[in-house]
């Protein structure tokens, strides 16, 4: 196991900033964020068929690219979400290959299966029907409920990427037991978009009224399996877009206070602002060492199933220490760029509010922190 | 010849199977582990090394494993900051007259380099080196100078020239600790113990034998002892970290345990564990022959940690904490975090931001040397040291 960079990383990477740089200026992020289509369709179609982002995760047997033999892995998902985290991309990776993707690898069986050939080839785009706010530790109980005629009936707030999504996975209470739900868009579903802090990432409200539905996987009691794990290793990939936003705000600050002139001198050498960086800096570099470790457990951690002690930790670690840095990041840009950082103009606002929004998401950090008290042997109060 | 894992595992083996420590003086032993080029395999042959990668040191060390050491912890000063220098700027009867009995631990060195008027500023220092004939006579006073007291030799920065900018001025000595006009008078601490002194140099004469370097070139020869001196305070994993004896007083007094502490306490142990993957990652990069800037973050986060933890650790004791194990006025030969307890640890930690380059002045280089921010500008530069205010 290495916290490095593979070659093979390195170029996929190289890849997709080539890509993103070309098609995901941060003017072009501002304009969309406020037309009709928060998502960008050409994108994304160019990053899951193209360059094949879409089956990362996905087995090479199912059509995808992942294996234990060479192939890809979290790994690579968490340079790609670096990349998308840099750029504030509006694409549903993290919705559709990251969170529905790993849902359905849980889930196993022929329905997966055939979905999961769909959204490795980029034919079809998912999304899970879960709060993206919803902790790993404490997952949501399904709100939805198949009916006998085999439609779900039921309304899941904040739910990320349901706009774009051909393929809704729900979480829906059975007669007896619980289970996991395909739902394919159509007049059934409606998808309300919610005015959301984060512009790039936007939630919305998916209500489903007795809309047809195939049965994914079933589970005898109460507990989701495919939700809390599709969370839980959610959360670990999120640190990686985390760095990655946490990346941009550094770079794009030390630049900027580099140029700025006030008082006959580079704002950047004062001290008051030098420390503040170095700072950063050294966050940053904790958040990818930690970033780098979440995903190369996760890589080594079974497609399905329960994560080991060692990837559950590294997972905690990495989304506790993550998702404060990026936030941390995002508010020194907006400080250091004094003015300008206000603006709607500057893209700033962008990261900041992608950081707050993945603050929230897949467990806060305290969330996160407390799930810790166990594997580090410190006991809460009695 | 090219040095690999077995050869130098064979070497240290026809060492030990020549040289038995049962049957030998300890020092005997030790110099000729150092005659054999098992004393620090990366040096040159004939002064402790075998000219082989640093790394296969570990292999020496693990073959002679059990045998008697040059006890480490008392000549760090020696080991870490003064050898690397001597080695490179030393003179061939420099290297030949002071490494080995350095490294066996005979002579003790220590560094003469801090004045009460130039700490952060360490180019402005002001003792006064001044030639006469074949000698120099050395007038000034250093302070934070552990093992002044029992050490033979000290590493001495010192004004050559009061007339041009301040690092062009300095020079670089070796300074005998016997010499006449050489006062060590011990500096008692925040802990009530003094691992340090302050050094009075009173017309102290050198011969020009004991230069170290070009006249003048002593900034640049410090250069490289600092260096040196931030990987050893930055870079020493110890067996058990702060974190674990906190942890451990966590475990053992669940009476102790409140709400409010035991989130600081998470958010600690999660810092710790960054702190130790980060120390992963780098040492992979510089395995992979790619040495990252991390290595000048780590002291800092260090330090940050060591002092919240152990301030948690005070705080949480309560009444415990507020006694003292020992305030007596005496000279240990090493930190020892571990041995003692909590509040002397709050209160050594305090040095942790302060020693070897203060965490202000690495947070300076981190903006400068890695993010590549302009300085601030310098009154000092181009004037004369001498013309300086002060």
């Amino acid at each position: 196991m290495t916290l490095l960079y593979t070659e093979v990383e390195e170029e996929l990477r190289a890849a997709v900033r080539d890509l993103l740089a070309d098609k995901c200026s941060p003017s072009a992020v501002l304009d969309r964020a406020e037309s009709g289509t928060p998502y960008d369709a050409e994108l994304w179609k160019a990053l899951a068929r193209d360059i094949g982002v879409a089956g990362l995760l996905i087995p090479e047997e199912l059509g995808g690219s992942a294996s234990h033999h060479g192939g890809a892995s979290a790994r690579e998902a968490a340079v790609v979400l670096e990349e998308l985290g840099r750029a504030v991309a509006p694409v549903p990776f993290l919705s559709s290959a990251v969170l529905a993707t790993q849902a359905l690898l849980t889930a196993g069986g022929d329905v997966a299966a055939e979905l999961l050939g769909r959204l490795a080839a980029g034919e079809a785009t998912a999304a899970l029907a879960v709060s993206f706010a919803a902790s790993p530790y404490a997952p949501p109980a399904p709100v939805a409920t198949l009916g006998e005629d085999g439609t779900v009936t039921g309304t899941v707030t904040g739910v990320i990427g349901a706009e774009v999504a051909d393929v809704l996975l729900v979480p829906v209470r059975l007669a007896q037991g619980t289970g996991l739900c395909a739902v394919e868009a159509s007049p059934e579903v409606r998808v309300t978009p919610v005015t959301s802090l984060d512009l790039t990432r936007p939630i919305a409200t998916v209500s489903f009224a007795a809309a047809p539905a195939r049965i994914v996987a079933r589970a005898d009691g109460l507990e989701v399996p495919w939700v809390w794990e599709a969370l839980a290793r959610g959360a670990g990939l999120l640190a990686s877009e985390q760095l990655g936003v946490a990346e941009w705000c550094l770079t794009t600050t030390v630049a900027y206070v580099k140029e700025r002139r006030q008082f006959a001198r580079p704002v950047g050498s004062f001290q008051a602002v030098k420390h503040r960086l170095a700072d950063l800096w050294l966050e940053v570099v904790g958040a990818r060492a930690a970033a780098r470790n979440a995903a190369a457990r996760l890589a080594e951690a079974p497609a399905a199933g329960p994560l080991g002690d060692d990837a559950a930790v590294a997972v905690a670690v990495a989304q506790a220490h993550c998702g404060a840095v990026a936030v941390h990041a995002a508010e020194e840009c907006v400080q250091l760029h004094g003015g300008i950082g206000m603006t709607w103009e500057h893209p700033a606002h962008l990261y900041l509010k992608r950081a707050k929004a993945d603050q929230i998401a897949l467990g806060t950090p305290g969330d996160h922190r407390e799930a810790l008290a166990g594997p580090a042997d410190l006991p809460a109060p009695a | 010849m090219a040095w690999d894992e077995a050869s130098v595992a064979e070497r240290a083996r026809a060492f030990l199977a020549a040289h038995d420590p049962a049957a030998m003086d300890r020092l005997e032993f030790l110099r000729a582990r150092f005659d054999a080029g098992l004393a620090w395999v990366h040096f040159p042959e004939g002064l402790g090394g075998l000219g082989a990668p640093r790394e296969l040191q570990a292999v020496a060390d693990r073959e002679l494993k059990g045998t008697p050491d040059n006890q480490p912890g008392r000549i760090g000063i020696g080991l870490g900051m003064a050898a690397p220098t001597i080695l490179a700027f030393g003179t061939e009867e420099q290297k030949k007259r002071f490494l080995r009995p350095l490294w066996t631990g005979e002579e003790v060195w220590c560094q003469l380099f801090s004045e009460p008027g130039a700490g952060s500023d360490l180019a402005t220092l002001a003792t006064r080196a001044v030639r006469e004939g074949d000698e120099w006579v050395v007038d000034g006073q250093k302070v934070w100078t552990s093992s002044a007291h029992t050490a033979r030799w000290g590493i001495l920065v010192a004004r050559t020239d009061p007339g041009v900018p301040k690092h062009r001025g300095l020079t670089y000595f070796v300074c005998d600790m016997h010499a006449p006009g050489v006062e060590v008078r011990p500096l008692r601490q925040i802990t009530g113990e003094a691992e340090f002194n302050e050094v009075f140099l009173t017309g102290v004469r050198l011969p020009d034998s004991l230069r170290l370097g070009e006249v003048g070139d002593g900034w640049r020869v410090a250069q490289t002892t600092l260096m040196n001196e931030r990987v050893a305070i930055g870079g020493t994993p110890s067996r058990r970290t702060m974190m674990g004896v906190v942890a451990e007083t966590w475990r053992s007094r669940p009476e102790l345990r409140t709400h409010d502490l035991h989130q600081r306490l998470l958010r600690l142990w999660v810092d710790s564990e960054v702190m130790r993957l980060t120390a992963v990652r780098l040492r992979e990069q510089l395995a992979a022959g790619h040495p990252g800037p991390e290595g000048s973050g780590m002291k800092l986060a260090f330090a940050r940690l060591h002092q919240e933890l152990s301030g948690i650790e005070v705080e949480m004791l309560r009444e415990d904490g507020l006694a003292y194990d020992d305030w007596t006025f005496r000279r240990p030969d090493k930190v020892d975090f571990i041995g003692r307890e909590a509040g002397y640890r709050y209160l050594r930690a305090k040095g942790n931001s302060i020693e070897g380059g203060t965490s202000e002045i690495l947070r300076n280089i981190i903006a400068e040397r890695v993010l590549g921010l302009p300085a601030e500008p310098r009154a000092d530069k181009d004037v004369a040291w001498k013309d300086l205010p002060r």
